[in-house]
């Protein structure tokens, strides 16, 4: 299967879209350090994804592959039972959500095919393990998968080469981290929002993750075989 | 750009003019917020008013701000102005965190050769304008958000400083990151307990016009030179809040320095 083939129409009329806006000559002029890495483009090795962070092309479409993930997850949690069910005020946390990472996944889907990269096929989330209808399952869900966002962004700055790139990721990593203390708020109260389990209490740091680490971590989620390669160790 | 003078002027003008009014009201935060940014301008002697983007200028800078936060959460704390229960649970969580911070850079600095910078509590003055957190929990709440939004967009402004090419690891940088996301965290919490949401939403916020400069660029849709409204369903507003925006160091020293008086 070939690349073009393995990506799906949403991605393709996505491409399209973009392509027409003319969007992808500014995006290229903005950020000149990333031209011209056909070389680097992710490798897809039967049905693997391969991640290969040798450029900034993997690490960006790491944050998509994990974007992609948390999209999905609310965006069934708003077609579900317990969102039916659920405080006004959690609804408009888990729906602010899934705009957000929407816009997360929309944003990198268009940035990495403009700045000349290709973008991994999108992912096949599998949420069979969560129910749905469930509060616990739901924001316990939740709550990792905004603390793993957070902790592989926070490993993932230091990979990237273009500093422009780095403050975009900058940018998204703490609203993840603010999702996180939200959920963590509504779900479990009292010091969670910044916990000692995520926030170490005698250094102040929040928590921080390899690729390989996260990757475990989402495994479960994620019907993909992922493969990384060349990250920095 | 900006310089901390371009934002100052307007703001300083409008505090001589309402110095009188400056009154422990929420209402009235900006009189005094606006009066306490004359002595600013005074701060560039200081080695935290860092311009040069090296390292130990970059952590420095950091380390003031941690050291205000520290100072303003325990000495709040210490005022018994916080209620009891969870509203002191969540502020000493913060606390702790902002305590661990600058014990963290002050390390960090040491171990890279540089000179970190120190201050008391006396140094600062929360109550510089007529308007005292202390003594009224909702305005110790509003100053509390400035501060912790305020944080994260500085250390965002200051994460491409640190970088060192990328493609290698680079623990100074990560180390930002993680104090970054905990300063996020508490934005997130410390609005909510405001009855906002966690995200902000376009440049709104509910502190006052003299705040303005914390959240001056935050209804950016543009990112990567990328007109995100181009390329998503979600309207401006949820753009806005799914990127949070940097301040250079000069915006941020105007927002934190008046309330450093050393």
């Amino acid at each position: 299967m070939s690349v073009l083939e393995s990506r799906s129409l949403a991605t393709l009329s996505r491409r399209g879209f973009f392509g027409r806006l003319g969007v992808g000559a500014v995006a290229a002029t903005a950020l000149p350090q990333l031209a011209g890495c056909d070389s680097n483009d992710p490798i897809l090795t039967g049905q693997a994804v391969v991640l290969d962070f040798s450029t900034d092309f993997g690490v960006l479409n790491y944050a998509y592959a994990l974007e992609q993930l948390e999209y999905a997850f609310y965006l069934q949690v708003t077609q579900t039972a317990y969102f039916q069910s659920a405080s006004a005020e959690e609804k408009a946390i888990l729906d602010d959500l899934r705009q957000h990472e929407k816009v997360h996944v929309d944003f990198l889907a268009a940035a990495i095919p403009a700045l000349g990269g290709t973008l991994i096929r999108n992912l096949t989330p599998d949420f069979s393990s969560v129910d749905f209808s469930s509060r616990t399952s739901v924001l316990s869900t939740a709550q990792a998968l905004e603390d793993t966002g957070v902790s592989a962004y926070n490993g993932a700055g230091q990979y990237l080469r273009d500093t422009g790139l780095l403050t975009i990721a900058g940018k998204i990593v703490s609203v993840e981290a603010r999702h996180a203390a939200a959920i963590r708020d509504v779900f479990l109260g009292g010091a969670a929002f910044a916990g000692d389990d995520v926030v170490n209490p005698s250094t102040g740091l929040d928590v921080v993750a390899t690729p390989a680490a996260v990757l475990a971590a989402a495994g479960g989620f994620i019907t993909d075989d992922i493969q990384l390669m060349n990250v920095p160790s | 750009m900006k310089t901390v003078f371009d934002i100052l002027a307007p703001e300083a003008a409008q505090a001589l003019e309402s110095r009188r009014m400056a009154l422990v009201t929420l209402g009235k935060i900006s009189a005094g917020f606006a009066l306490a940014s004359v002595p600013a301008i005074g701060l560039a002697n200081r080695a935290y008013a860092q311009t040069s983007g090296d390292p130990i200028s970059v952590l420095n800078f950091a380390l003031t701000l941690e050291y205000l936060e520290d100072a303003y959460y325990r000495m709040g704390l210490d005022s018994g102005i916080v209620p009891t229960g969870l509203p002191q649970t969540y502020v000493q969580q913060v606390s702790k965190h902002e305590t661990a911070h600058v014990a963290l850079l002050t390390s960090a600095i040491t171990g890279a050769g540089g000179t970190p910078v120190q201050f008391d509590d006396d140094d600062f003055d929360f109550t510089a304008g007529g308007f005292d957190p202390f003594s009224d929990y909702n305005l110790f709440l509003a100053l509390a958000q400035g501060f912790e939004d305020t944080g994260v967009r500085a250390y965002k402004g200051q994460a491409a400083n640190l970088s060192t090419g990328g493609g290698s690891l680079n623990s100074t940088l990560t180390t930002a990151l993680q104090i970054h996301s905990v300063e996020a965290r508490h934005a997130s919490q410390i609005r909510r307990l405001r009855g906002q949401q966690g995200w902000i939403t376009q440049n709104n916020h509910t502190l006052g016009a003299a705040f303005d400069g914390i959240y001056a660029g935050e209804g950016n849709i543009s990112q990567g030179g990328i007109d995100v409204s181009t390329i998503t369903d979600i309207g401006a507003d949820g753009i806005t809040e799914a990127f949070d925006e940097l301040l250079t160091s000069d915006q941020v020293l105007a927002i934190a320095g008046p309330f450093i008086m050393a």
